[in-house]
């Protein structure tokens, strides 16, 4: 049995386009003003355009370069606009197995990230190891970095790096502006050795 | 004036002509991990120093844990842009070793998913050296059709990437039918695509500019330097696996080797170019031959050796030979000859090989990966010095980096 | 004309004779053995002789037998005639406690890096290769892993729970 269309139905007028619009924030409306928090606004903005850098070493790379493709397009979310320099860009993927001759490289990208930025491990090797339980693979890059979302997989599905990334948009909509100034997050970075 | 005199520069500074710039080992447009420290006398490149090793996985000491059938995953993750080659590969040696002999229609197809996996291989290569050149539209483009193949994989084994395919002595299921209408479909839509990619970077004056003339071998120093696949054709030697060792009944096919003339990157792109439109026609032909098989032999899609296939789970649970075969498969108590085999196959790449050295046991005792990334990646040196960052850049992409291979 | 194993056996012997030893065939690949002195003058012999002309590498590796006492450690090469299509493998032994072997670099231009994976594997030092550090492994690594009693795993990991190990 045939299931009902339920998108992209051409429909008379323009509010039923179909579009996902977000959702406007808690506040007072008034005329020509609108009241919210500063923290609500900002993780709203940033969330819909994070900047990710693929930090593709194996597999999960081509994964990713198919997430990237038009099929199960990363750009909807916001993330258009790969960047290459750690400095430009809010989200670490590392996508594929980190060795142990790889892990200073990793710390050094993180390191020259400007904060807020997060980190995603995706695929089993970059989570812990995955199948690579060897005297040259770095079990996992939470060893070297502050991870915060782990997508498993071996590779993941490009729905599967979608799905991690939403929930990275989560994190950074729902994150307070104080939280990197904190002393939680300063014992974070303490425990691996980070300034 | 005074604060010149705090700065200590390294040893021989003021004299130093040249800058060193350290390329890699992550690249954009996610090459793979390689680093290169270059010398550069401005724009030109006066000396390189090449280090691998960055995902280094280990395979050779893992396989030597590994009973023959689970090794088949670790060969998916060596060239991971066409993982059913290294697959069959690896099948195709063990049974060289084991002595099984597959039928035709289990060759044709193992040829028809070997084919698509070159072309998937092949059309990752071509469109990131179209990016690294600054065309994105054409790894976009590309990205769409390989998702036909991906599903054509999904249909077969159940995965798109890794695709872990197929058994020693066949495949683990028969192709069912939608696995054939979405290769039609494949078949159909996907040579006018690869017409357009052709038209759009074969004579575009950027690209070829780009191209012609830089990254260039010759084929002395190829063949010394043990290159194999597209960039050893691209020099101008017509050597093949799939025409000189036939396997898996390729000498049943009617196909050309694309062969370059100065090994640039030009000749890389065009016989990469080539060598996709020779695998449609042979993924036709192989199609066609499948598709002669009529009645009890369609469905045959694995060799008649019950020591070494695991028979059907249904068989498993009602006769009793087949429950002893399951078990002494599974337990390892079957018997593997000792011996050694070597067994190579084209892969996206050249000739990957496999050096299997086997006493008798469930594992084997050493196992070699030929990875041919690793082999040609020595000559990156010598091809790109005294060229300009700018081409050494595109030749890094134009010789199919794969870290997975090179580093293993 | 094909280049059948027997005539690859017969020139080899005209030349070197007795000291090549070990002659196997197997899954049709003939493969004999020479001391580790005489491998370059195998392979050059090789290379140069217009009847056999083993012109391209195909491969160089390295095994570790451990119970062959005073050769433990293996180099293996195999040999590619490309016009003839002919294949042939050759290896030398050396013992684990003075691992010198004659580098093929200068000949095959491709033994490099091939050469580096063998000593970073199993520390078989090539006498006269140009650069002979590891190429795999970090440069620290003081071991050479693939040797049969070094284990897989990483033994330095403190977060592997033995129970859910199986252990």
């Amino acid at each position: 049995m045939a299931r009902p269309v339920r998108f992209n139905i051409l429909q008379k007028s323009t509010q039923d386009w179909g579009i996902n619009q977000v959702d406007m924030p808690e506040g007072h409306t008034g005329e020509g003003f609108f009241a919210t928090s500063l923290d609500k606004v900002v993780g709203l903005a940033r969330k819909n355009s994070l900047w990710p850098l693929p930090f593709a070493t194996s597999c999960c790379g081509i994964e990713f370069m198919a997430t990237m493709g038009s099929h199960y397009d990363l750009a909807r979310f916001g993330a258009e606009r790969v960047g290459f320099s750690p400095r430009q860009c809010d989200l670490l993927m590392v996508m594929g197995t980190i060795a142990k001759k790889m892990g200073p490289v990793v710390k050094q990208v993180y390191l020259q990230m400007a904060e807020p930025r997060w980190v995603m491990a995706v695929g089993a090797c970059a989570s812990s190891g995955g199948i690579f339980d060897t005297y040259s693979v770095l079990q996992g890059i939470d060893q070297v970095v502050p991870v915060d979302v782990y997508v498993p997989g071996c590779p993941p599905r490009p729905e599967a790096i979608l799905d991690g990334f939403m929930k990275i948009q989560d994190l950074v909509h729902n994150e307070s502006l104080r939280r990197r100034n904190g002393p939680k997050y300063k014992a974070l970075l303490e425990s691996y050795g980070i300034q | 004036m005074s604060d010149h005199i705090n700065i200590k520069l390294p040893e021989g500074s003021i004299e130093k002509q040249t800058t060193t710039l350290n390329l890699g080992p992550t690249h954009p447009a996610t090459h793979g991990v390689f680093q290169n420290i270059l010398e550069l006398d401005g724009e030109r490149i006066i000396k390189t120093e090449s280090t691998v090793g960055y995902i280094h996985r280990a395979f050779e000491k893992i396989a030597e844990r590994r009973p023959l059938y689970q090794i088949t995953t670790l060969t998916d993750r060596l060239n991971y842009c066409s993982s059913p080659i290294n697959n069959m590969g690896w099948h195709l040696t063990c049974e060289k070793l084991l002595g099984v002999k597959t039928p035709k229609r289990v060759d044709y197809l193992r040829v028809i998913i070997m084919e698509l996996a070159r072309i998937s291989d092949h059309l990752i290569c071509n469109s990131i050296v179209g990016v690294d050149t600054g065309a994105y539209t054409g790894f976009l483009y590309v990205m769409q059709y390989r998702e036909l193949i991906y599903e054509i994989y999904e249909e077969v084994c159940g995965s798109r990437l890794t695709t872990n395919m197929g058994r020693i002595g066949g495949f683990e299921r028969n192709f069912s039918d939608t696995a054939f209408i979405r290769l039609e479909k494949f078949l159909a839509e996907y040579p006018k695509v690869q017409q357009e990619l052709e038209d759009l970077f074969a004579r575009n004056r950027i690209f070829v500019e780009r191209t012609k003339g830089t990254g260039a071998i010759s084929a002395e120093r190829a063949l010394n330097y043990s290159f194999t696949g597209p960039n050893l054709r691209a020099a101008g030697v017509d050597y093949d696996v799939r025409v000189h060792s036939p396997y898996s009944s390729y000498e049943d096919f009617d196909f050309i080797i694309p062969v370059g003339t100065s090994g640039d990157n030009y000749d890389r792109f065009m016989v990469r170019n080539s060598e996709i439109w020779e695998s449609l026609s042979i993924i036709r032909q192989a199609y066609q031959k499948v598709q002669n098989f009529k009645g009890a032999e369609a469905d045959i899609f694995h060799a008649d050796a019950p020591e070494y296939y695991l028979p059907e789970k249904g068989d498993v649970y009602t006769k009793m030979e087949a429950l002893i075969w399951h078990f002494k498969i599974v337990m390892g108590e079957t018997e593997i000859p000792s011996g050694e085999v070597y067994m190579s196959v084209e892969g996206g790449n050249g000739e990957l090989g496999f050096y299997l050295i086997s006493d008798g046991g469930r594992s084997p005792y050493r196992l070699h990966f030929r990875r041919p990334c690793f082999i040609y990646y020595q000559a990156y040196e010598e091809i790109v010095r005294g060229s300009m960052l700018s081409d050494a850049i595109i030749t890094l992409s134009s010789m199919n980096l794969i870290a997975g291979e090179m580093d293993a | 004309m094909p280049l059948g194993n027997d005539v690859v056996k017969t020139k080899l012997l005209e030349q070197f004779g007795e000291v090549l030893t070990e002659w196997e065939e197997q899954y049709g690949m003939i493969s004999f053995t020479a001391p580790r002195e005489l491998n370059l003058k195998v392979l050059n012999f090789l290379y140069d002789s217009s009847e056999l002309s083993f012109k391209f590498l195909t491969d160089l590796t390295g095994v570790h037998y451990p119970d062959r006492k005073g050769e433990e450690l293996c180099v293996v090469y195999h040999l590619h005639n490309l016009v003839e299509n002919a294949r042939i493998r050759f290896k030398v032994y050396a013992p684990v406690e003075t691992p010198d072997i004659y580098t093929a670099s200068g000949l095959f231009s491709g033994a490099n890096w091939m050469e580096r994976e063998t000593y970073d594997f199993y520390g078989i030092n090539f006498v006269g290769h140009p650069n002979l550090k590891r190429v795999l492994n970090v440069d620290e690594m003081d071991y050479f892993p693939m040797r049969k009693e070094f284990p897989l795993e990483d033994q330095t990991r403190v977060d592997k729970d033995d129970e859910m190990f199986g252990r």
